[in-house]
């Protein structure tokens, strides 16, 4: 086709060529311009003459079909295609940096350097899985990040779209991707589970923080077939000073059976956000990798995997929301607490992948100088802490469904909205507030985040305190006729 | 132009306003009839007539294996398809019979070619039913995209330059971009009597210029169609499986 004739100032539908800027086996890239974009823009290009690889048309074909669909700061932006028909295209924003590929002699890097990555780059996961992508060519060469910070991912050739037919259903013999990084279950044709990313994800978490890949470089698919049932070295094995909580995250990434991994990218970066809150299961201490009896057991069920059939992407997400409900230990009475946590109890029973996040706001003063004890000496933060484990007693949630957290803040609702979009919350829980004249005057909590949350509101109101405040009324219109 | 395109409607008064509804809604531009506008359901007269009237306004059809079944008896149909029929026969005018008989095979607009069964020999009756029979159909045409029904269930196929195949049941609502590279053949589910266990009718929007297709579902009121059925006599599982979806 025409790819080869494509240099500096020739124009394709408005766009003007300019310089390449990257020359890869499957695509070129070129910066181009448009005289109605503003924004800096890079068109790739398939390779797609007589002999090629016919991976890299279906690769492009997928790519055209998913990128128009995608949206959000975690994805590059799409301006426009076109098709093998004339000249075969995509436009997207020019993303300014390197890919994550260049910190590979960086490696390993500090633990909590890695970390604030692995946020990143699952926030960006959790992003479009609800978009209902699973990317599947996680690695450090298909991530960038904004200026602002946020990872993106880039590269949607091997993607799957929930609501969109699949090209490589039938394409290739042998699965197609990084054979570093690509999970168990894709060796079996399984393509429809987003969480084969979150195994991506674990093996460049394992990868970056201890220089060494899990599953080594191997490319034959016998070697890769390893993986179905041959954990890896769990990395304390590899560095003694790994810490707990990230070996317990990373090697329930790596687990075998998708089930075991974490439900969701957004779970994923919540834990990662909150290492102190990680459950710690047998994986966090481990230094050897399963027994042979273990493993040869597995490897004689290997082919079960294909079993589990089949993951609605959508669905899978839905089933394990993150739930947020917002306690006031002070001066939440107990009826409207016990009301929260019977709402919380409801949701939480039908749904036993969803986690529940409770959070209290330490409410800070504008003008005051705050101190972090009371006149007791008691450490407030610890208090409220101790005072929301307290409230969630009852409802004998696993430790690895539960956190608590305290917000410290001026604005209530500004700190329950903030922390609700920092860790992918899908559901706010909140009582409403009472009737009273102090309530009033501090503004209305529960309103404010019902109207601003990017996600569902439950505002919980007992009806007991509904029927006293229209007592009340009904007193003060009382007392004003006596008048 | 947008298209909107309707396969077996199978005298399904109901589930055909319903649908003429949304896709006029939706901005259709133009109607397009992939045969079996008659057997099974009870409102054969409304349904040709109103056919007629959109297809004198600039809308087109093809052939369905119920329609020629009015003029040629088929031996191939079940007693409940026969019955239906026999008694949509006696109901059709002359002029309306002679309609359904005149009606092309298969129709090629631009890219595009429409077809009650499939391409490779319309006047078979085959069913689509996976990925070979796809292929077959789409190898004996080269338009760009088939639209095919008669099988009462929607699925999109694709063939690549390679010919390699990619089927999928496609989500309700989701616009799906019809890459030009490959060939693609969209079975429509039925207006009139689904069979995906989705009772709600089914249809298409084809959008020329954008190339992209989407399949809608309309709920209609089952009840009313049902019981149309039942008062005229026709064979009671026909009414029921319109609750059913199958």
């Amino acid at each position: 086709m025409l790819a080869t004739a494509i240099q500096p100032g020739l124009v394709i539908d408005g766009f003007t060529i300019g310089e390449c800027v990257h020359s890869g086996g499957m695509a070129t890239l070129w910066n181009v311009t448009h005289p109605d974009i503003a924004a800096p823009l890079l068109m790739k290009i398939p390779r797609v003459s007589e002999g090629e690889d016919p991976a890299a048309i279906v690769s492009f074909e997928m790519e055209q079909m998913i990128l128009p669909r995608l949206k959000g700061v975690h994805v590059p932006a799409f301006f426009g295609a076109g098709d093998f028909a004339r000249q075969a295209y995509v436009v997207i924003d020019v993303i300014p940096g390197r890919t994550l590929y260049r910190r590979l002699p960086d490696l390993p890097l500090p633990y909590e350097e890695a970390r604030v990555l692995g946020v990143k780059i699952a926030s960006a996961l959790a992003e479009l899985h609800r978009q209902n992508v699973i990317h599947h060519d996680v690695k450090p060469s298909s991530i960038m990040f904004r200026d602002s910070g946020e990872a993106v991912l880039i590269d949607y050739g091997l993607s799957f779209h929930n609501q969109l037919p699949d090209l490589l259903q039938e394409e290739f013999r042998v699965p197609y991707g990084t054979a570093p990084y690509m999970a168990p279950e894709r060796l079996v044709g399984v393509r429809d589970d987003p969480r084969s990313d979150l195994f991506a994800l674990g093996v460049l978490l394992y990868f970056f923080t201890t220089g060494v890949r899990p599953f080594g470089e191997t490319e034959t698919l016998s070697g890769m077939r390893r993986r179905l049932w041959r954990d890896p070295h769990p990395p304390r094995k590899l560095r003694p000073d790994y810490p707990l909580w990230l070996q317990e995250m990373v090697l329930r990434c790596l687990e075998i059976e998708p089930m075991h991994r974490y439900p969701t990218a957004s779970q994923l970066a919540f834990d990662l956000a909150h290492p102190d809150q990680v459950k710690l299961t047998a994986r966090a201490e481990r230094i050897r990798r399963d027994s042979w009896l273990t493993v040869w057991r597995r490897r004689l069920n290997a082919s079960q995997l294909r079993l589990e059939r089949k993951v609605d992407v959508a669905a899978q997400l839905a089933a394990s929301p993150i739930v947020a409900v917002a306690i006031d230990t002070v001066e939440g009475t107990d009826q409207l607490n016990d009301a929260l946590r019977l709402t919380a109890a409801r949701i939480l029973s039908t749904l036993p992948s969803a986690r529940l996040a409770c959070i209290n706001v330490l409410k800070l003063g504008r003008i005051t100088i705050d101190r972090t004890l009371d006149e007791q000496g008691h450490n407030k933060h610890v208090d409220r802490l101790v005072a929301l484990k307290h409230w969630a007693t009852p409802l004998r949630l696993d430790e690895s469904r539960l956190t608590v957290h305290v917000l410290e803040a001026i604005d209530p609702a500004a700190a329950i909205l903030d922390f609700a979009r920092a860790n992918h919350v899908d559901h706010i829980i909140i009582g409403a507030h009472g009737g009273s004249f102090v309530r009033s005057l501090l503004g209305n909590v529960s309103a404010k985040v019902a109207s601003e949350a990017p996600c569902t509101v439950t505002v919980v109101r007992p009806r007991a305190v509904a029927e006293g405040a229209a007592a009340e009324e009904g007193n003060r219109q009382a007392g004003a006729a006596a008048n | 132009m947008l298209l909107a395109l309707f396969s077996d409607i199978h005298a399904n008064r109901q589930a055909f306003s319903a649908c003429l509804e949304t896709a006029r809604a939706r901005g259709a531009e133009r109607f397009i009839f992939l045969g079996d506008f008659v057997g099974y359901g009870g409102d054969p007269e409304w349904t040709v007539e109103t056919a007629i009237r959109l297809i004198a306004d600039g809308a087109v059809a093809v052939r369905g294996n119920h329609d020629q079944a009015i003029g040629t008896p088929s031996e191939t149909m079940n007693a409940e398809a026969q019955a239906a029929i026999e008694w949509t026969r006696d109901r059709l005018s002359a002029g309306q019979r002679r309609f359904l008989a005149e009606l092309p095979f298969a129709l090629e607009e631009e890219d595009r070619l429409y077809v009650h069964s499939e391409a490779s020999q319309p006047a078979r009756w085959r069913y689509v039913q996976g990925a070979p029979d796809a292929a077959r159909s789409m190898i004996a045409t080269k338009a760009h995209v088939t639209f095919c029904g008669h099988i009462h269930k929607p699925t999109l196929y694709s063939m690549s330059a390679t010919a390699k195949m990619t089927s999928f049941v496609p989500v309700m609502g989701v616009p799906i971009n019809l890459l030009r590279g490959r060939q693609w053949l969209a079975v429509l589910g039925s207006v009139g009597q689904p069979r995906d266990r989705n009772p709600a009718a089914a249809f298409a929007l084809y959008d020329t210029a954008t190339r992209e297709i989407t399949f809608c579902r309309v709920p209609y009121d089952v009840e009313a169609a049902a019981q149309r059925i039942r008062d005229v006599g026709l064979p009671l599982w026909l009414a029921e499986r319109l609750f059913q979806g199958r």
